[in-house]
């Protein structure tokens, strides 16, 4: 069951974002898109979760072309967390997770069992169940971000689609999030992440996709695309390795 | 939210029993209820079914479908403002009863009056829309609807000083306040189908409207067409308001007011709000309305004077309280 990107292309205002994007992607496997500002990866993610349209190319999960699926079956399938989340209603936290069972079916009112289980199982995995009861707009940014993380993760999709997931998290947080995620490719989901963090790539992707100018520039293990000369090129600034404090385990949830 | 219902069900029932019961005759309604089932045609039973049911009903139907056609335009456009009396539709739907009734059609055919209400709705709806487009702000959104609502308003009031009729200065004030009073069952017959068969996309739009809550983005990757449920709400509150406003007139602060005071009771979940909004509009409505029977006043004012000044300080306190526990001004 892959999600196959097919010579994507997709222009915005006269300009080409994407462009010859072929990918395929396997359950089981963290991959993580890497890319300078502007490289195109939120719109990528955006095709691959169907709710933006290609001008070229398309998407195929396990043989069904995106286009074709019902969308409340894809939104099912496919579970998409935006770069930037718009908070329009001070919801509390349990309904804004809550809404991550919308594709199931799920009334906000009265949850059946399988969806209270699912919020629940979510938001202990972000480390949110205190949010429970507070007004979103009440919460930090880096608290919110985790209640979307948990919406995410409460759909239980095939395919999970991060985007950036991780920016406004606290070291040990990132960490938390990121095991989430892990997690996630470990039971059979195709997760893909977009990341800044390269200690965090390093650290927890299986594959790396470098984008840069709308194209595909670089694909494969982290040590590869992570290699200086590659990083250079992309970014167009010098990297060494250096040694630095980097969170290791987030022990507030080991212990 | 099912005791909210529950509770407010409860207020709108006993509000409609006392809408009956209070007039400028002394009415007893069990001894008019029992007259009119044994087919006496008593004089009470007279006032009841030509007088005071069909206004305790109007106030009921044009309360619920303002306050559901407020909650599902706030869900829709992510806005605290967007509301019939505020964006122009409740003043375009009045200009397009007004121009029926004045151009003799409104005799033709019992249709012609809401027809024309809902097509004014509809078109003030979509002018709306199409100026301020689908990212519009607060700002942006007050302006065009102000602007909307001056333009009908002058449209209306010019449809009237032009017609012969000598009584049409005293219309405008029906039209452009409001009055459910001297309307008949007749008016019943022609408000109920259009309100009913607005309500039905509303409701169908409600757990777009919960995706809505997090963004157009999200709302597409939780399998919500926001296309669609634009379509849903703009007819919906077209029909509905459209339908309300050709027997009433303009009541104002409705469709503002209910979805704000329903909100805190429903953990602000749009969806949720919905049928509590129409049955807080139907207890406004019907609340004014007996008011501005029992205020000695000589004569009647109109029902969107009196929801206004039973609307404005219950907003203020809303407004007022969430500025104290340092909330976002969401109210």
């Amino acid at each position: 069951m892959a999600l196959i990107a097919a010579s994507l292309a997709r222009r915005l205002g006269g300009h080409t974002v994407l462009d010859g994007i072929a990918l395929t992607l396997e359950p089981g496997r963290l991959c993580v898109v890497i890319g300078p500002n502007g490289a195109g990866k939120s719109t990528l993610l955006r095709l691959l979760a169907g709710i933006d349209r290609p001008d070229g190319g398309g998407v195929i999960l396990g043989g069904a072309a995106l286009e074709n699926m019902a969308p409340r079956e894809r939104a099912r399938r496919i579970a998409h967390l935006p770069q930037t989340i718009a908070a329009h209603w001070p919801l509390n936290g349990r309904d804004m997770v809550a809404l991550g069972r919308l594709p199931h079916g799920a009334r906000l009112e009265a949850p059946a069992a399988a969806d209270a289980m699912a919020i629940a199982t979510a938001m202990s995995r972000t480390d949110t169940a205190a949010f429970s009861d507070r007004r979103i707009d009440m919460l930090s940014a880096g608290e919110r971000a985790r209640l979307a993380l948990a919406r995410v993760l409460a759909t239980e999709a095939e395919v999970l689609l991060a985007d950036e997931p991780v920016a406004s998290l606290d070291p040990a947080q990132q960490l938390a999030a990121m095991d989430a995620l892990r997690a996630e490719a470990t039971r059979g989901a195709i997760v893909v992440v977009v990341l800044h963090d390269l200690a965090l790539v390093s650290r927890y992707a299986d594959r790396v996709v470098v984008l840069a100018g709308g194209r595909i520039v670089g694909d494969g293990r982290p040590s590869a695309a992570l290699a200086p000369d590659m990083l250079e090129r992309v970014y167009g600034a010098r990297f060494e390795m250096a040694l630095i404090p980097v969170a290791v385990s987030d022990r507030s949830r080991a212990g | 939210m099912r005791g909210v219902n529950a509770a407010l069900g409860v207020f709108v029932a006993v509000l409609f029993v006392v809408s009956i019961a209070v007039g400028p005759t002394g009415f007893a309604p069990l001894g008019a209820l029992s007259d009119m089932l044994s087919g006496r045609d008593a004089p009470m039973a007279l006032i009841l079914v030509e007088l005071r049911l069909p206004r305790a009903l109007l106030g009921v139907i044009i309360g619920a479908a303002l306050g559901l056609a407020g909650a599902a335009m706030q869900g829709l456009l992510r806005n605290p403002l967007a509301e019939p009396g505020v964006t122009g539709v409740s003043a375009t739907a009045a200009l397009g009863a007004v121009l029926t009734f004045y151009g003799g059609y409104a005799g033709a055919t019992p249709l012609a009056l809401p027809l024309a209400g809902v097509v004014g709705a509809a078109s003030g709806a979509i002018l709306l829309l199409a100026i301020a487009g689908r990212d519009a702000t607060v700002a942006t959104l007050i302006l065009i609807g102000a602007a909307l609502n001056a333009l009908a308003g002058a449209a209306t009031a010019l449809v009237l000083g032009l017609s012969p009729n000598p009584y049409a200065f005293y219309e405008i004030g029906t039209w452009l306040m409001g009055s459910i009073a001297d309307r008949g069952l007749d008016h019943v017959a022609l408000a109920l189908p259009c309100v009913a068969l607005g309500c039905l996309p509303l409701l169908l739009a409600r757990r777009g409207l919960d995706a809505l809550a997090l963004g157009e983005e999200t709302a597409r990757g939780l399998g919500v067409d926001p296309r669609r449920m634009t379509l849903l709400v703009i007819a919906g509150a077209a029909l509905a308001v459209g339908g309300a406003v050709a027997v009433s007139g303009v009541v104002g602060f409705v469709g503002l007011m209910a979805p704000h005071a329903i909100r805190p009771l429903v953990r602000y979940r749009p969806g949720a709000s919905l049928v509590p909004s129409a049955l807080a509009g139907a207890a406004l409505v019907l609340l004014a309305d007996i008011a501005l029977r029992l205020l000695p006043t000589g004569r009647e004012l109109p029902l969107g004077v009196m929801t206004a000044l039973l609307g404005a300080p219950v907003l203020w306190q809303l407004a007022w309280r969430a500025r104290r526990s340092g909330q976002t001004p969401w109210l």
